[in-house]
Protein backbone atom coordinates (compact mmCIF):
# COMPACT_ATOMS: atom_id res chain seq x y z
CA UNK A 1 0.00 0.00 0.00
CA UNK A 2 2.01 2.59 -1.30
CA UNK A 3 0.98 6.47 -1.67
CA UNK A 4 -1.05 6.88 -5.36
CA UNK A 5 -3.07 9.37 -6.35
CA UNK A 6 -6.64 9.23 -5.10
CA UNK A 7 -9.08 7.35 -7.67
CA UNK A 8 -12.45 7.27 -7.01
CA UNK A 9 -15.17 10.23 -5.38
CA UNK A 10 -14.50 7.46 -2.50
CA UNK A 11 -10.54 8.46 -2.24
CA UNK A 12 -11.84 11.67 -0.91
CA UNK A 13 -13.97 10.62 1.42
CA UNK A 14 -12.03 10.70 4.17
CA UNK A 15 -10.90 14.82 3.98
CA UNK A 16 -13.93 16.13 3.08
CA UNK A 17 -15.11 16.49 6.62
CA UNK A 18 -12.01 18.14 7.99
CA UNK A 19 -11.22 20.48 4.88
CA UNK A 20 -14.69 21.67 5.20
CA UNK A 21 -14.58 22.27 9.19
CA UNK A 22 -11.20 24.06 8.59
CA UNK A 23 -12.95 26.44 5.59
CA UNK A 24 -16.47 26.95 7.22
CA UNK A 25 -14.76 27.55 10.62
CA UNK A 26 -11.12 29.09 9.91
CA UNK A 27 -10.98 30.53 6.85
CA UNK A 28 -14.46 32.13 6.44
CA UNK A 29 -14.06 33.77 9.90
CA UNK A 30 -10.58 35.26 8.40
CA UNK A 31 -12.30 36.35 5.47
CA UNK A 32 -14.66 37.64 7.14
CA UNK A 33 -12.38 39.46 9.51
CA UNK A 34 -10.65 41.09 6.62
CA UNK A 35 -14.04 42.10 4.83
CA UNK A 36 -14.87 43.98 7.93
CA UNK A 37 -11.74 45.74 7.87
CA UNK A 38 -13.42 47.74 5.26
CA UNK A 39 -16.12 47.88 6.91
CA UNK A 40 -18.22 50.78 8.72
CA UNK A 41 -18.84 51.01 12.44
CA UNK A 42 -22.30 50.62 13.57
CA UNK A 43 -22.32 52.23 16.93
CA UNK A 44 -25.34 50.22 17.40
CA UNK A 45 -24.68 46.60 16.28
CA UNK A 46 -21.07 45.67 15.00
CA UNK A 47 -20.72 47.14 11.46
CA UNK A 48 -22.56 48.14 8.39
CA UNK A 49 -20.74 46.94 4.97
CA UNK A 50 -18.93 49.27 2.64
CA UNK A 51 -15.84 49.88 1.66
CA UNK A 52 -13.48 52.27 3.45
CA UNK A 53 -9.63 52.86 3.77
CA UNK A 54 -10.45 54.59 7.24
CA UNK A 55 -10.00 52.31 9.28
CA UNK A 56 -6.42 51.90 8.30
CA UNK A 57 -5.75 55.58 7.79
CA UNK A 58 -6.81 55.76 11.71
CA UNK A 59 -4.68 53.16 12.35
CA UNK A 60 -1.59 54.94 10.57
CA UNK A 61 -1.52 58.10 13.38
CA UNK A 62 0.91 58.63 15.72
CA UNK A 63 -0.79 57.15 18.80
CA UNK A 64 -1.19 53.87 17.24
CA UNK A 65 2.21 54.04 15.53
CA UNK A 66 3.75 54.49 19.04
CA UNK A 67 1.86 51.07 20.75
CA UNK A 68 3.11 49.67 17.31
CA UNK A 69 6.22 50.48 18.15
CA UNK A 70 6.12 49.24 22.25
CA UNK A 71 5.09 46.49 21.71
CA UNK A 72 7.33 45.36 18.66
CA UNK A 73 10.25 46.45 21.09
CA UNK A 74 8.56 44.74 23.86
CA UNK A 75 8.40 41.26 21.54
CA UNK A 76 11.94 41.30 20.27
CA UNK A 77 13.34 42.26 23.89
CA UNK A 78 11.54 38.99 25.38
CA UNK A 79 12.85 36.99 22.26
CA UNK A 80 16.04 38.36 23.05
CA UNK A 81 16.21 37.13 26.60
CA UNK A 82 14.66 33.87 26.26
CA UNK A 83 16.82 32.53 23.19
CA UNK A 84 19.91 33.72 25.46
CA UNK A 85 18.59 31.82 28.13
CA UNK A 86 16.57 28.85 26.55
CA UNK A 87 19.87 28.21 24.68
CA UNK A 88 22.57 26.99 26.85
CA UNK A 89 19.56 25.55 28.96
CA UNK A 90 18.29 23.33 25.84
CA UNK A 91 21.42 22.11 25.24
CA UNK A 92 22.14 20.84 28.86
CA UNK A 93 18.65 19.35 28.95
CA UNK A 94 19.65 17.48 25.83
CA UNK A 95 22.44 16.07 27.37
CA UNK A 96 21.14 14.62 30.12
CA UNK A 97 19.54 10.97 30.82
CA UNK A 98 16.27 10.58 28.74
CA UNK A 99 14.12 9.44 32.26
CA UNK A 100 15.94 13.02 33.22
CA UNK A 101 14.59 14.45 30.45
CA UNK A 102 10.98 13.50 30.48
CA UNK A 103 10.83 14.77 34.49
CA UNK A 104 12.07 18.68 32.89
CA UNK A 105 9.74 18.50 29.82
CA UNK A 106 6.67 17.33 32.34
CA UNK A 107 7.44 20.70 33.97
CA UNK A 108 7.94 22.69 30.69
CA UNK A 109 4.87 21.72 29.48
CA UNK A 110 3.03 22.03 32.55
CA UNK A 111 4.36 25.78 32.92
CA UNK A 112 3.54 26.36 28.93
CA UNK A 113 0.05 25.15 29.26
CA UNK A 114 -0.08 27.73 32.38
CA UNK A 115 -2.84 30.48 31.36
CA UNK A 116 -1.92 33.90 30.90
CA UNK A 117 -4.59 34.85 33.35
CA UNK A 118 -2.48 32.49 36.08
CA UNK A 119 0.65 33.84 35.11
CA UNK A 120 -0.43 37.23 35.21
CA UNK A 121 -1.94 36.59 38.82
CA UNK A 122 1.11 34.95 40.13
CA UNK A 123 3.72 37.35 38.93
CA UNK A 124 1.37 40.07 40.80
CA UNK A 125 1.53 37.70 43.75
CA UNK A 126 5.42 37.93 43.72
CA UNK A 127 5.82 41.60 42.93
CA UNK A 128 3.28 42.52 45.69
CA UNK A 129 3.76 44.18 49.01
CA UNK A 130 1.96 41.37 50.77
CA UNK A 131 3.04 38.32 49.36
CA UNK A 132 5.74 39.17 47.30
CA UNK A 133 9.60 39.00 47.01
CA UNK A 134 10.99 42.27 48.95
CA UNK A 135 9.40 40.45 52.12
CA UNK A 136 12.40 38.45 51.28
CA UNK A 137 14.82 41.14 50.98
CA UNK A 138 13.49 42.19 53.82
CA UNK A 139 14.00 39.50 55.96
CA UNK A 140 17.64 39.56 54.65
CA UNK A 141 18.16 42.30 56.11
CA UNK A 142 18.75 44.19 52.45
CA UNK A 143 15.49 46.12 52.43
CA UNK A 144 13.80 48.03 55.26
CA UNK A 145 10.34 47.71 53.88
CA UNK A 146 8.20 46.15 51.50
CA UNK A 147 7.08 47.72 48.61
CA UNK A 148 5.23 46.33 45.31
CA UNK A 149 7.14 46.58 42.26
CA UNK A 150 4.38 46.41 40.02
CA UNK A 151 2.42 48.29 37.79
CA UNK A 152 6.00 48.59 36.07
CA UNK A 153 8.17 47.78 32.53
CA UNK A 154 9.90 45.12 34.54
CA UNK A 155 7.04 43.46 35.75
CA UNK A 156 5.49 43.30 32.29
CA UNK A 157 8.90 41.76 31.08
CA UNK A 158 9.60 39.38 33.74
CA UNK A 159 6.25 37.83 33.13
CA UNK A 160 6.46 37.76 29.67
CA UNK A 161 9.96 35.89 29.72
CA UNK A 162 8.27 33.57 32.32
CA UNK A 163 5.58 32.98 29.81
CA UNK A 164 7.68 32.81 26.39
CA UNK A 165 10.48 30.63 28.25
CA UNK A 166 9.01 27.12 27.81
CA UNK A 167 8.03 28.25 24.65
CA UNK A 168 11.28 28.84 23.42
CA UNK A 169 12.70 25.40 24.68
CA UNK A 170 10.24 23.85 22.96
CA UNK A 171 11.40 25.25 19.72
CA UNK A 172 14.75 24.68 20.49
CA UNK A 173 14.37 21.25 21.39
CA UNK A 174 14.09 19.23 18.01
CA UNK A 175 17.40 20.41 16.60
CA UNK A 176 19.51 20.67 19.38
CA UNK A 177 18.28 16.89 20.72
CA UNK A 178 19.90 16.11 17.22
CA UNK A 179 22.81 18.04 16.80
CA UNK A 180 26.38 16.46 16.02
CA UNK A 181 28.10 16.57 18.88
CA UNK A 182 31.52 15.52 17.01
CA UNK A 183 32.49 18.89 16.26
CA UNK A 184 32.30 20.07 19.80
CA UNK A 185 34.27 17.01 20.85
CA UNK A 186 36.67 18.04 17.69
CA UNK A 187 36.89 21.70 19.44
CA UNK A 188 37.76 20.19 22.73
CA UNK A 189 40.30 17.44 21.01
CA UNK A 190 41.87 20.47 19.69
CA UNK A 191 42.33 22.45 23.08
CA UNK A 192 39.31 24.44 23.10
CA UNK A 193 37.87 24.86 26.65
CA UNK A 194 34.26 23.51 26.83
CA UNK A 195 33.13 27.41 26.68
CA UNK A 196 34.99 28.51 23.70
CA UNK A 197 34.20 25.14 22.02
CA UNK A 198 30.43 26.28 22.82
CA UNK A 199 30.85 29.85 21.64
CA UNK A 200 32.65 29.26 18.83
CA UNK A 201 31.49 25.92 16.89
CA UNK A 202 28.14 25.03 18.69
CA UNK A 203 26.41 28.52 18.26
CA UNK A 204 28.03 29.48 14.06
CA UNK A 205 26.97 26.17 13.04
CA UNK A 206 23.11 26.47 15.01
CA UNK A 207 23.13 29.95 13.13
CA UNK A 208 19.71 29.46 11.53
CA UNK A 209 18.40 27.47 14.00
CA UNK A 210 18.73 30.97 16.71
CA UNK A 211 17.40 33.36 13.88
CA UNK A 212 14.69 31.38 12.97
CA UNK A 213 13.92 30.85 17.30
CA UNK A 214 14.24 34.57 17.44
CA UNK A 215 11.68 35.08 14.88
CA UNK A 216 8.92 32.23 16.61
CA UNK A 217 8.95 33.73 19.69
CA UNK A 218 9.11 37.02 18.65
CA UNK A 219 5.76 36.21 16.89
CA UNK A 220 4.76 34.32 20.04
CA UNK A 221 5.45 37.59 22.49
CA UNK A 222 3.62 39.87 19.79
CA UNK A 223 0.23 37.69 21.16
CA UNK A 224 0.62 38.30 24.70
CA UNK A 225 -2.26 40.59 25.77
CA UNK A 226 -3.29 40.22 29.50
CA UNK A 227 0.24 40.53 30.98
CA UNK A 228 0.72 43.86 30.40
CA UNK A 229 -3.03 44.79 31.21
CA UNK A 230 -2.62 42.81 34.71
CA UNK A 231 1.52 44.22 35.61
CA UNK A 232 1.52 47.74 33.38
CA UNK A 233 0.55 51.03 32.77
CA UNK A 234 -1.98 51.67 30.19
CA UNK A 235 1.54 53.00 28.54
CA UNK A 236 2.54 49.30 29.17
CA UNK A 237 -0.59 48.43 26.56
CA UNK A 238 0.22 46.39 23.44
CA UNK A 239 -1.29 46.18 19.83
CA UNK A 240 -3.03 42.77 21.07
CA UNK A 241 -4.58 44.52 24.00
CA UNK A 242 -5.86 47.11 22.14
CA UNK A 243 -7.32 45.06 19.53
CA UNK A 244 -9.76 43.50 22.39
CA UNK A 245 -10.16 46.96 23.62
CA UNK A 246 -11.86 47.95 20.64
CA UNK A 247 -13.75 44.74 19.56
CA UNK A 248 -15.35 44.61 23.00
CA UNK A 249 -15.30 47.40 24.75
CA UNK A 250 -15.28 50.30 22.21
CA UNK A 251 -17.29 48.03 19.47
CA UNK A 252 -15.32 49.57 17.17
CA UNK A 253 -15.12 45.79 14.94
CA UNK A 254 -13.90 47.73 11.88
CA UNK A 255 -11.08 49.55 13.73
CA UNK A 256 -9.98 45.96 15.69
CA UNK A 257 -10.25 43.89 12.29
CA UNK A 258 -8.09 46.45 10.49
CA UNK A 259 -5.37 46.53 13.36
CA UNK A 260 -5.67 42.46 13.35
CA UNK A 261 -5.20 42.21 9.91
CA UNK A 262 -2.35 44.44 10.07
CA UNK A 263 -0.61 41.90 12.74
CA UNK A 264 -1.51 39.04 10.39
CA UNK A 265 0.79 40.82 8.05
CA UNK A 266 3.56 40.96 10.52
CA UNK A 267 3.11 37.84 11.43
CA UNK A 268 3.26 36.36 7.98
CA UNK A 269 6.10 38.71 6.90
CA UNK A 270 8.01 37.08 9.56
CA UNK A 271 7.03 33.42 9.25
CA UNK A 272 8.14 33.87 5.87
CA UNK A 273 11.55 35.14 7.04
CA UNK A 274 11.62 31.99 9.38
CA UNK A 275 10.98 29.15 6.83
CA UNK A 276 13.59 31.75 4.13
CA UNK A 277 16.37 31.16 7.06
CA UNK A 278 15.60 27.33 7.19
CA UNK A 279 15.94 26.42 3.64
CA UNK A 280 18.88 28.46 3.22
CA UNK A 281 20.85 26.84 6.28
CA UNK A 282 23.18 23.63 5.96
CA UNK A 283 24.70 22.81 9.25
CA UNK A 284 22.15 20.99 11.20
CA UNK A 285 20.04 18.30 9.56
CA UNK B 1 28.23 17.50 33.55
CA UNK B 2 30.40 20.39 35.54
CA UNK B 3 28.96 22.19 38.69
CA UNK B 4 28.37 25.47 36.49
CA UNK B 5 26.08 23.60 33.89
CA UNK B 6 24.00 22.08 37.30
CA UNK B 7 23.55 25.08 39.06
CA UNK B 8 22.51 27.14 35.74
CA UNK B 9 19.61 24.36 35.22
CA UNK B 10 18.82 24.66 39.11
CA UNK B 11 18.49 28.82 38.48
CA UNK B 12 16.24 27.97 35.55
CA UNK B 13 14.15 25.36 37.71
CA UNK B 14 13.73 27.80 40.22
CA UNK B 15 12.27 30.58 38.12
CA UNK B 16 9.78 28.95 36.81
CA UNK B 17 9.26 26.99 39.83
CA UNK B 18 8.25 30.58 41.99
CA UNK B 19 5.43 31.67 41.04
CA UNK B 20 3.77 28.09 41.53
CA UNK B 21 5.58 27.83 44.89
CA UNK B 22 3.62 31.50 45.85
CA UNK B 23 0.74 30.78 44.11
CA UNK B 24 0.26 27.22 46.45
CA UNK B 25 1.21 29.22 49.89
CA UNK B 26 -0.92 31.64 48.88
CA UNK B 27 -3.96 29.42 48.42
CA UNK B 28 -3.33 27.86 51.75
CA UNK B 29 -3.90 30.45 53.70
CA UNK B 30 -6.26 30.62 56.99
CA UNK B 31 -7.66 34.03 56.48
CA UNK B 32 -8.85 35.77 52.54
CA UNK B 33 -5.96 37.79 52.63
CA UNK B 34 -3.03 37.08 50.13
CA UNK B 35 0.19 36.58 52.59
CA UNK B 36 3.38 34.78 51.66
CA UNK B 37 4.48 32.79 53.88
CA UNK B 38 1.15 31.88 54.37
CA UNK B 39 -0.65 32.42 57.91
CA UNK B 40 -2.53 29.47 59.23
CA UNK B 41 -3.26 26.20 57.13
CA UNK B 42 -6.54 25.91 55.49
CA UNK B 43 -7.94 24.03 52.36
CA UNK B 44 -10.71 26.04 52.32
CA UNK B 45 -9.86 27.78 49.25
CA UNK B 46 -9.89 24.46 47.54
CA UNK B 47 -13.28 23.37 48.85
CA UNK B 48 -14.78 26.66 47.65
CA UNK B 49 -14.60 25.81 43.97
CA UNK B 50 -16.47 23.36 44.29
CA UNK B 51 -19.18 24.31 46.71
CA UNK B 52 -19.53 28.41 46.02
CA UNK B 53 -22.10 28.34 42.95
CA UNK B 54 -19.78 30.49 40.94
CA UNK B 55 -16.35 28.87 40.74
CA UNK B 56 -18.29 25.68 40.50
CA UNK B 57 -20.24 26.58 37.04
CA UNK B 58 -17.37 27.82 35.90
CA UNK B 59 -15.44 24.62 36.38
CA UNK B 60 -17.73 23.01 34.86
CA UNK B 61 -17.82 25.24 32.03
CA UNK B 62 -13.93 24.96 31.33
CA UNK B 63 -14.65 21.24 31.78
CA UNK B 64 -17.25 21.44 29.03
CA UNK B 65 -15.34 23.06 27.16
CA UNK B 66 -12.33 21.31 27.47
CA UNK B 67 -13.52 17.51 27.21
CA UNK B 68 -16.04 19.09 23.74
CA UNK B 69 -13.36 20.47 22.08
CA UNK B 70 -10.66 17.58 22.42
CA UNK B 71 -12.78 15.58 20.38
CA UNK B 72 -13.59 17.60 17.83
CA UNK B 73 -10.10 18.43 16.75
CA UNK B 74 -9.06 15.20 17.11
CA UNK B 75 -12.26 14.29 14.46
CA UNK B 76 -10.72 16.51 11.98
CA UNK B 77 -6.98 16.36 12.58
CA UNK B 78 -7.46 12.25 12.34
CA UNK B 79 -9.16 12.14 9.02
CA UNK B 80 -7.00 14.74 7.68
CA UNK B 81 -3.32 13.25 8.80
CA UNK B 82 -4.78 9.62 7.76
CA UNK B 83 -5.56 11.02 3.86
CA UNK B 84 -2.24 12.93 3.58
CA UNK B 85 -0.19 9.67 4.46
CA UNK B 86 -2.99 7.47 2.76
CA UNK B 87 -2.74 9.30 -0.54
CA UNK B 88 -0.54 11.47 -2.96
CA UNK B 89 -2.19 14.61 -3.00
CA UNK B 90 0.24 17.42 -2.46
CA UNK B 91 -2.78 19.83 -2.98
CA UNK B 92 -4.26 18.88 -0.16
CA UNK B 93 -1.30 20.45 2.28
CA UNK B 94 -3.01 23.72 2.01
CA UNK B 95 -5.40 21.94 4.78
CA UNK B 96 -2.60 20.54 6.47
CA UNK B 97 -1.32 24.75 6.47
CA UNK B 98 -5.09 26.02 7.53
CA UNK B 99 -4.90 23.25 10.14
CA UNK B 100 -1.23 25.00 11.45
CA UNK B 101 -2.50 28.67 11.12
CA UNK B 102 -4.22 29.28 13.96
CA UNK B 103 -1.27 28.06 16.51
CA UNK B 104 1.29 30.12 14.75
CA UNK B 105 -0.32 33.59 14.16
CA UNK B 106 -1.40 35.52 17.66
CA UNK B 107 -3.87 33.93 19.21
CA UNK B 108 -5.67 37.44 18.85
CA UNK B 109 -6.07 37.52 15.63
CA UNK B 110 -7.84 33.62 15.72
CA UNK B 111 -10.33 35.50 18.50
CA UNK B 112 -11.13 38.34 16.34
CA UNK B 113 -12.05 36.01 13.13
CA UNK B 114 -14.37 33.85 15.34
CA UNK B 115 -15.84 36.97 17.15
CA UNK B 116 -16.63 38.51 13.78
CA UNK B 117 -17.79 34.91 12.58
CA UNK B 118 -20.40 34.36 14.78
CA UNK B 119 -21.51 38.07 15.21
CA UNK B 120 -22.25 37.56 11.79
CA UNK B 121 -24.25 34.14 11.71
CA UNK B 122 -26.06 35.88 14.54
CA UNK B 123 -24.84 32.64 16.73
CA UNK B 124 -23.09 34.56 18.99
CA UNK B 125 -23.09 33.66 22.40
CA UNK B 126 -24.23 30.28 22.45
CA UNK B 127 -22.21 28.00 24.12
CA UNK B 128 -21.37 25.43 21.41
CA UNK B 129 -19.70 28.07 19.65
CA UNK B 130 -16.90 27.96 22.19
CA UNK B 131 -16.19 24.24 21.56
CA UNK B 132 -15.77 24.57 17.37
CA UNK B 133 -13.70 28.03 18.58
CA UNK B 134 -11.35 26.15 20.83
CA UNK B 135 -11.62 22.65 18.57
CA UNK B 136 -10.28 24.67 15.36
CA UNK B 137 -7.92 26.67 17.54
CA UNK B 138 -6.00 23.80 19.14
CA UNK B 139 -6.00 20.72 15.99
CA UNK B 140 -2.93 21.69 15.35
CA UNK B 141 -1.64 19.96 18.34
CA UNK B 142 -3.55 16.54 17.28
CA UNK B 143 -2.99 17.03 13.71
CA UNK B 144 1.09 17.31 14.70
CA UNK B 145 0.62 14.22 16.70
CA UNK B 146 -0.91 11.91 14.78
CA UNK B 147 1.11 13.24 11.78
CA UNK B 148 3.77 11.80 13.55
CA UNK B 149 1.92 9.02 14.41
CA UNK B 150 1.60 7.86 10.62
CA UNK B 151 5.18 8.61 9.36
CA UNK B 152 6.50 6.13 12.15
CA UNK B 153 4.19 3.64 11.02
CA UNK B 154 6.24 1.19 8.59
CA UNK B 155 4.58 0.76 5.21
CA UNK B 156 5.58 -2.57 4.74
CA UNK B 157 3.19 -3.63 7.55
CA UNK B 158 0.60 -2.65 5.89
CA UNK B 159 1.61 -4.33 2.97
CA UNK B 160 2.02 -7.44 4.95
CA UNK B 161 -1.87 -6.80 6.51
CA UNK B 162 -3.20 -6.35 2.63
CA UNK B 163 -1.09 -9.32 1.07
CA UNK B 164 -2.76 -11.49 3.48
CA UNK B 165 -6.10 -10.14 2.45
CA UNK B 166 -7.61 -7.46 4.57
CA UNK B 167 -9.52 -4.68 3.06
CA UNK B 168 -8.65 -0.76 3.81
CA UNK B 169 -11.11 -0.66 6.82
CA UNK B 170 -9.85 -4.01 8.31
CA UNK B 171 -6.03 -2.83 7.95
CA UNK B 172 -7.24 0.88 9.47
CA UNK B 173 -9.08 -1.25 12.87
CA UNK B 174 -6.24 -4.04 13.18
CA UNK B 175 -3.05 -2.40 12.65
CA UNK B 176 -3.00 1.29 11.74
CA UNK B 177 -5.48 2.54 14.92
CA UNK B 178 -3.65 0.23 17.42
CA UNK B 179 -0.14 1.61 15.97
CA UNK B 180 -1.71 5.57 16.23
CA UNK B 181 -3.31 5.44 19.42
CA UNK B 182 -1.18 7.03 22.07
CA UNK B 183 -0.54 9.72 19.50
CA UNK B 184 -4.07 10.39 19.24
CA UNK B 185 -4.04 10.39 23.24
CA UNK B 186 -1.53 12.78 24.04
CA UNK B 187 -3.34 14.95 21.22
CA UNK B 188 -6.05 15.04 23.14
CA UNK B 189 -4.27 15.26 26.12
CA UNK B 190 -2.27 18.82 24.96
CA UNK B 191 -5.54 19.86 23.56
CA UNK B 192 -7.76 19.26 26.99
CA UNK B 193 -5.09 20.96 28.81
CA UNK B 194 -4.74 24.21 26.82
CA UNK B 195 -7.99 24.64 26.10
CA UNK B 196 -8.83 24.52 29.80
CA UNK B 197 -6.47 27.44 30.25
CA UNK B 198 -7.32 29.00 26.88
CA UNK B 199 -8.53 32.98 27.49
CA UNK B 200 -8.92 35.09 24.67
CA UNK B 201 -10.29 32.78 22.06
CA UNK B 202 -13.19 31.85 24.62
CA UNK B 203 -13.73 34.97 26.02
CA UNK B 204 -14.06 36.78 22.58
CA UNK B 205 -16.29 34.23 21.17
CA UNK B 206 -18.57 33.17 24.28
CA UNK B 207 -17.03 35.44 27.19
CA UNK B 208 -19.97 37.07 27.99
CA UNK B 209 -22.72 33.99 28.22
CA UNK B 210 -20.29 30.84 29.28
CA UNK B 211 -17.95 31.95 31.93
CA UNK B 212 -14.43 29.68 32.22
CA UNK B 213 -11.87 29.36 35.10
CA UNK B 214 -9.87 31.62 33.16
CA UNK B 215 -12.73 34.06 32.65
CA UNK B 216 -13.95 33.63 35.59
CA UNK B 217 -9.85 34.42 37.70
CA UNK B 218 -10.02 37.70 35.43
CA UNK B 219 -13.17 39.16 35.99
CA UNK B 220 -12.56 38.50 39.77
CA UNK B 221 -9.38 40.15 39.37
CA UNK B 222 -10.63 43.55 38.96
CA UNK B 223 -12.28 43.18 42.07
CA UNK B 224 -9.60 42.64 44.62
CA UNK B 225 -7.45 39.30 45.03
CA UNK B 226 -9.14 35.91 46.60
CA UNK B 227 -7.01 32.73 47.69
CA UNK B 228 -10.03 30.91 45.62
CA UNK B 229 -7.78 32.57 42.62
CA UNK B 230 -4.59 31.28 44.26
CA UNK B 231 -6.20 27.34 45.06
CA UNK B 232 -7.52 27.39 41.24
CA UNK B 233 -4.72 28.18 39.31
CA UNK B 234 -2.57 25.53 41.56
CA UNK B 235 -5.30 22.90 40.50
CA UNK B 236 -5.03 23.61 37.26
CA UNK B 237 -0.74 23.61 37.20
CA UNK B 238 -1.59 20.11 39.06
CA UNK B 239 -4.22 19.10 36.54
CA UNK B 240 -1.74 19.30 33.73
CA UNK B 241 1.62 18.23 35.45
CA UNK B 242 -0.32 14.73 36.05
CA UNK B 243 -2.06 14.48 32.22
CA UNK B 244 1.70 15.06 30.58
CA UNK B 245 3.19 12.72 33.22
CA UNK B 246 0.44 9.72 32.22
CA UNK B 247 1.31 10.71 28.54
CA UNK B 248 5.25 10.84 29.13
CA UNK B 249 4.07 7.18 31.25
CA UNK B 250 2.60 5.47 27.93
CA UNK B 251 4.40 7.47 24.92
CA UNK B 252 7.47 8.80 24.35
CA UNK B 253 7.27 12.55 25.47
CA UNK B 254 11.26 13.26 24.11
CA UNK B 255 10.00 12.07 20.89
CA UNK B 256 6.38 13.66 20.64
CA UNK B 257 8.66 17.22 20.74
CA UNK B 258 10.87 16.13 18.59
CA UNK B 259 13.52 14.38 20.19
CA UNK B 260 14.00 11.29 17.22
CA UNK B 261 17.91 10.31 18.36
CA UNK B 262 17.78 7.01 19.75
CA UNK B 263 15.61 6.49 23.09
CA UNK B 264 18.61 4.25 24.64
CA UNK B 265 20.84 7.56 25.66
Amino acid sequence: MSQATPQSIKDYGTIVYPALMLLVFFAIPFGIMIAVSFFQRDPAGFYTVDFVWSNYERFLSTFFAKILGFSVGLAVLVSIICTAISFPFTFLLTRLSRPAQVVWLVGILSVLSLSEVIIGFSWSSLFSRTAGLTNILVSLGIMDEAVSLYPSFGAVLTAMVYQALPYTILVLYPSLARFDLSYVEAAKTMGASPFRAFMNVMIPIQRNTIVATLIMVFVFALGSYLLPQILGRPSHWTLSVLITDQAIYQSNMPFAAAMAVFLVLISLALIGLTLLVGKEGGGQK
Amino acid sequence: MRFWNYLFLFLIAGFLLLPLVVVFGVSLNEKQSLTFPPEGFSLAWYGQIFTDPEWRSALFNSLFLAIGSAFLSISIALPLSWFLWRWYAPWANIFRLLGVAPFILPPVITALGFLTFWATSGFYGEPWTAIISHGIFFVTLPLVTTTLGFTSIDRSVIEAASTLGANERTVFRTVIFPLILPYLISGFAFTFVLSLNEYIVAYMSVGFTMETLPIKIFNALRYGYTPTMAAVSFLFVAVAAVIFAVVARFGDLPKLLGNHSGADK
